[in-house]
């Protein structure tokens, strides 16, 4: 058995997956916070003990993010965008624009039929269209992250949030509850609002079907529910428990790949000189 | 003795001015605005009055500003905030050509005539970045008071850059800072040189003249001052008053219609706009 480990430090959080090559055998996730170096080992040595392994028993560890220079122990590391398509690729093999939605960023990536990445889009200047905006808007109302999901099962229909500016979302955010509006539809308004941003995001790579939709933000099920209804298409969107780890699961299967290829060319060199 | 008000009600404070018929200033308050609109403005009027020891009779004319202009209930008309900045500016400022007004939620690039009048502007009310929001941010992130943000900034001797464009990221990036051990000082520093460099992008779209007139609630930092000082190579003027602006140029053209309704003859008619 041959393990691998993918890294994928976010911006806002550490995602950790150890794979056998067949299946997971553990993932860990952690707030990021501001010490990277440490947060990635933490998070990884999670992952190590949840699955039964030693730091030894892993092969090749690839690390992807923002913070994947941070990582100390990785073989190699890869973009975000490779590490998105080679996850969503193995979730569904159909997959042709891959929508992730982080907590600071928000990227639309078109792949090939063989998972090669042909054109990408980003946001990552502007928290009105990324995973920062449910938060804000969350905190205006004096609700955490976590009770975000929950609240949301209650809205009877959104509310219009502009979503022109995070910032600026308070003012919309306090009006509405002035007038007595239910914060459950509100937090559906924003919903509504990344979901505009996100098909714009989406339209500039070419809309091409299939469209699988990953990134913390769609452990909100109205979220994908939404971008569905905004593309008139069916979307591809991994288990709510696996939303957060698609780059890091592709991080585990590239390793996987990498690691073929290095004995291949090690058994050509042992063999060469007979 | 007749007196001319003008009532400046702005996102974060609400700001009154009382002038007498030589437009000298006689009184003016400040207060913040808080959800009732309405009150505030009634209240920065009061004591306006009482920090003139003037009796409301006396006041002839009230002209409402600000984004709560029409709140100001006793207020006998309206005028924009732009062209009061623009008035205000130009009397404090004789030469300005260029006003640059920084509050609480926007920031605004004003080009006005040697009478004061608007010939363009500039406005970034879409986005929070290059706004005084940004160093509400900062100063929430630290947990500093606005008003120890501009002189702790000057104390700063190794610079940094901060590199995210929008202020909800600009709180995390002043934290991976601290948490990297950076300097306090140093990183406030980079902070109103961000908002600087915006703030002279949006200048460039009206012009820049000789002569630049800082206005609004964020004119009072000292930081801010320099670090725009800096960017456009040269002073800006910049006064007490500057808070005032608004509400300076709305009690000048309330000043105006009291000077109007005096001697409408001589006028002729149809001064009043």
């Amino acid at each position: 058995m041959t393990v691998t480990a993918g890294i994928d430090v976010g911006s806002t959080y550490t995602k950790v997956v150890i794979h056998d090559g067949e299946a997971i055998l553990a993932k860990t996730v952690s707030p990021t916070g501001f010490r990277l170096r440490e947060i990635a080992i933490e998070t990884f040595d999670r992952a190590l003990d949840e699955s039964g392994m030693g730091r030894d028993d892993v092969a090749y560890v690839i690390a992807t993010g923002i913070g994947r220079h941070q990582v100390d122990f990785k073989d190699t590391h890869v973009t975000d965008l490779t590490a998105s398509s080679r996850g969503a690729g193995r979730l569904f093999p159909g997959t042709r624009t891959i929508l992730d939605i982080g907590g600071q960023t928000m990227k639309a990536t078109r792949v090939d039929e063989l998972g090669q990445v042909q054109s990408f889009r980003l946001n990552d200047k502007c928290a009105a269209g990324t995973g920062a905006f449910l938060e804000k808007t969350a905190r205006y109302m004096g609700y955490t992250t976590a009770e975000i999901g929950p609240l949301m099962s209650t809205s009877k229909g959104p509310v219009p949030i502009s979503g022109v500016c995070a910032v600026f979302a308070e003012s919309e955010v306090i009006n509405h509850l002035s007038q007595g509006t239910a914060p459950a539809d509100i937090m559906q308004g924003a919903i509504e609002s990344l979901t505009t941003r996100s098909v714009q995001l989406i339209k500039r790579v070419g809309l091409m079907p299939e469209y699988t939709l990953i990134g913390g933000i769609l452990r909100f099920e109205t979220m994908g529910r939404s971008i569905s209804e905004s593309l008139g298409s069916q979307v591809n969107v991994p288990e709510p428990e696996m939303v957060q780890f698609v780059s890091a699961l592709g991080c585990a299967i590239l390793g996987r790949r990498r690691l073929d290829k290095i004995r291949v060319e090690d058994r050509g060199r042992v063999e060469a000189p007979a | 003795m007749a007196y001319a008000a003008g009532v400046d009600v702005g996102s974060t404070q609400t700001k009154a001015v009382i002038v007498d018929e030589d437009r000298n200033i006689v009184g003016r308050s400040l207060l913040d605005t808080g959800a009732n609109v309405v009150k505030a403005a009634e209240s920065a009027y009061v004591s306006a009055l009482e920090a003139g020891d003037i009796e409301e009779r006396e006041v002839e004319f009230v002209v409402g500003t600000g984004y709560g202009r029409y709140r100001v209930t006793f207020g006998n008309t309206q005028v924009t905030e732009i062209s009061c900045h623009g008035r205000g500016a130009v009397h404090l400022f004789p030469n300005t050509r260029t006003v640059l007004d920084m509050g609480g939620q926007d920031t605004k690039a004003i080009s006005v005539t040697a009478d004061g009048e608007i010939s363009d502007f500039c406005m970034n009310d879409k986005c929070a970045a290059g706004t005084g929001r940004f160093l509400g941010a900062a100063a929430a992130a630290l947990g500093l008071s606005l008003s120890d943000l501009g002189p702790i900034s000057l104390k700063s001797e190794r610079p940094i850059k901060i590199s995210t464009t929008c202020t909800v990221f600009a709180e995390s990036e002043v934290l991976a800072w601290i948490g990297k051990g950076k300097k306090i000082e140093d990183i406030l520093w980079g902070v109103h040189m961000s908002i600087a460099s915006r703030s002279v992008a949006l200048m460039r779209r009206v012009g820049i003249a000789d002569e630049v007139t800082f206005t609004g609630g964020v004119s009072l930092n000292v930081g801010m001052v320099k670090a725009l000082g800096e960017r456009l190579e040269k002073q800006l003027n910049i006064s007490e008053d500057c808070h005032y602006m608004g509400a300076l140029g709305a009690a000048l053209f309330a000043h105006d219609h009291v000077v109007a309704g005096r001697a409408p003859t001589r006028h002729g008619a149809g001064v009043t706009s």
